[in-house]
């Protein structure tokens, strides 16, 4: 059996067979078959001594039984890793940062406790899946929607809690949330906003409560053990609109975004909108550019102009630049806000504009295949599709500023970053800004990961030679993989790493004996911060 | 295929010899179903954006729908539901429990040739 690090190995006798009281013997899993399946499938160290491998997983059912297996761990200084479903691939997946620790797994925690279809809010459980909630709106007619990320296998609370996004209107998903209850290291569990009344009636109404607001505490980070949420849910629309503005030359971009800023921040487009470039996607702009050891959508050294590019552009009538608004609400609501970005967009020369369909609601399931499914609140698995061949991805997402300028500059800064490093054209990842969140973009590159210990440690070493990059042209990572936690909190470092400094005055104070996920999102207890440093 | 044979033989006395490896009921197979729904449908499934059958169509699988073959086996369901390949991650047995495993099993294999 596997023993936690600095955990006598009758210290962890004990404490297993008192999880196995709490919880059910069934329940606590300390074979190496039964452990090893709490290995992030997706890790970027497989075959490799550094894999973090947990040394035990306890599931249990209930808040209360959350609080008595937390209490034993703090009794006997045993390091716990939380996961929810389990399912956060490309961040570490249900594997804890920490080798030996102790997963706590909440996925029996799967009840959906409340939906309240006239407030528009549902309270759950960690282990709710996305397909969870949505079979339950579902089955019962309800008439709302939930906001989905790509993968529809994760946790809601999960979700939200390492901020995740999605794609209605409801897309941040941790500004979605009202109310949470949590377990504290000690085992003492509280309720925050308006859940901290005694029978309150608003508690998934209401975010703030009475008093500092601390719900941002227990995001990416490892100060208490959430086991119940609340979401607010959108009302279903009576209708949908997409469109397509497209714009020729390279440096439509920046009137494009920034119209896009205005109908975005103004509420008239809603939702996710991703930048695309029917150019740079095309094969005769790949194919141009591959020639100069570059790749079309960075801006390599050595690699194809402007210039050369708008020349493709107008050759083969491809727009440089083109982004896809959404609407929600009535159809007659949708088509005239449609209409009114299209005026808004008409002072870019030669703008192109394609009306997509309009949607009256709602829909019917028989069609669910047929529609765009994110933009719907409708959970898939649709996005593992584009992994082709790989063994897995770890995500690179910088958050940059949502303009044009930016953009390009990003296109600059990885290219040279690529080419610094020597990473061949195929390898060169770079995906389009999308508006995960309100008012920024984000740049989602999914790196492939392999059973291939030379092909992953490669991977690892770009990887921090882009968090850098981005670091010293001012943008930050949103969230990252267990394996690059130290690194990205590393560039947070304003004031000598102030914001750490005070991450970990609030870790010492909620959890002394350190042993909630140690390490998550670059947050040490006290007597492991020696060994990070 | 003389030893093939013998395989078969041997297997088939297991099954008259040992009244446990008797063929799944009917409550068992539609246990299979609803996990099978849960679980595997949303990537193995039939309609678009189902990747698990994508990448098995791909690479020449036909029919590429698991629940339209009648060459898989218990221990090969097993293996993969519990080790994953390629991108289809395993799964834990606080998602799919050892006793959810073998209904979805014994699901996926009751059109099998006997």
């Amino acid at each position: 059996m596997r023993v936690p690090p600095g955990v006598t190995s009758k210290d962890f006798s004990d404490a297993i067979k008192r999880w196995e009281e709490a919880v059910g013997r069934e329940w606590v899993f300390t074979s190496d078959e039964d452990v090893d399946l709490y290995r992030d499938s997706y890790s970027p160290f497989w075959h490799e001594d550094l894999e973090p491998i947990p040394s035990a997983a306890v599931a249990p059912n209930t808040a209360e039984q959350v609080q008595a297996v937390v209490k034993i761990a703090n009794e006997h200084r045993i390091p716990l890793w939380t996961i929810s479903t389990g399912k956060n691939l490309g961040y570490g997946g249900s594997a804890p940062l920490l080798g030996g620790s102790v997963v706590l797994d909440l996925k029996r925690m799967d009840r959906v406790l409340e939906v309240n279809d006239k407030n528009h809010y549902a309270l759950v459980e960690p282990g709710v899946s996305y397909f969870d909630l949505y079979r339950y709106i579902q089955d019962r007619g309800l008439k709302l929607w939930i906001d989905v990320p790509d993968p529809g296998w994760g946790s809601l609370i999960g979700n939200a809690l390492d901020r995740g996004g999605g794609y209605t209107p409801l897309r941040d998903h941790f500004d979605a949330h009202c109310g949470m209850e949590v377990v504290q290291a000690n085992g003492d569990i509280v309720r925050t906003g308006m859940g901290a009344l005694p029978g309150s009636k608003t508690w998934q109404q209401y975010r703030y409560g009475f008093g500092p607001y601390v719900n941002g505490i227990f995001s990416q980070s490892n100060f208490g053990v959430v086991t119940k949420m609340g979401f607010w849910l959108l009302p279903e629309p009576e209708g949908f609109k997409s469109g397509n503005v497209l714009v020729q030359r390279h440096d439509d971009l920046v009137p494009l975004i920034e119209t896009l800023n205005y109908v975005m921040n103004s509420n008239i487009v809603q939702g996710t909108t991703t930048i695309g470039s029917p150019l740079l996607m095309s094969r005769a702009a790949a194919q141009t550019a591959s020639g100069a050891g570059g790749s079309a959508l960075v801006m390599s050294p050595g690699g194809p102009s402007v210039e050369d590019l708008e020349k493709i552009g107008r050759e083969q009538n491809l727009a440089y630049w083109n982004c896809e608004l959404n609407f929600y609400g009535p159809p007659k609501v949708v088509e005239a806000e449609w209409e009114y970005a299209k005026e808004k967009y008409s002072s870019i020369p030669g703008v192109k504009f394609i009306d997509g369909p309009t949607y009256t609601l709602p829909y019917d399931p028989k069609d669910v295949d047929k529609l765009p499914k994110r933009q719907f609140g409708i959970p898939s698995l649709t996005i593992f599709g584009l992994m082709g061949r790989s063994e897995g991805h770890m995500w690179f997402s910088p958050i940059i500023p949502m303009t044009g300028e930016a953009v390009f500059e990003a296109q600059r800064v990885f290219g040279q970053a690529y080419h610094d490093m020597g990473v061949p054209a195929i390898n060169q990842i770079f995906v389009f800004p999308s508006s995960f969140f309100p008012r920024s973009f984000v740049i989602l590159c999914g790196f492939p990961i392999y059973h291939d210990v030379e092909k992953n440690r490669r991977s690892r070493e770009v990887f921090k030679g882009l968090v850098k990059a981005a670091a010293e042209h001012g943008w930050g990572e949103y969230r990252t993989h267990t394996a690059f936690m130290d690194t990205v909190s590393d560039v947070y470092s304003y004031n000598d790493h102030a914001l750490r400094r005070l991450h970990e005055t609030i870790k010492d104070a909620v959890d002394p004996n350190g042993i909630l996920s140690p390490g998550r999102c670059g947050v040490w207890p006290k007597h492991l911060r020696k060994a990070r440093t | 295929m003389k030893s093939a044979r013998a395989v078969l033989l041997v297997a088939m006395s297991l099954t008259f010899a040992v009244p446990v490896l008797a063929a799944p009921d009917d409550a068992q197979i539609e246990r299979g179903h609803k996990v099978y729904d849960k679980w595997c449908f949303p990537c193995h499934g039939t309609g678009s954006g189902k990747p698990g059958t994508d990448s098995l169509r791909q690479r020449g699988q036909n029919p590429a729908v698991l629940e339209e073959r009648t060459d898989l086996t218990a221990p090969m369901i097993k293996t993969f539901v519990r080790h994953g390949v390629l991108f289809m991650p395993m799964f834990r047995k606080t998602e799919i429990s050892d006793a959810d495993l073998d209904a979805i099993a014994a699901y996926l294999t009751r059109n099998n040739v006997k």
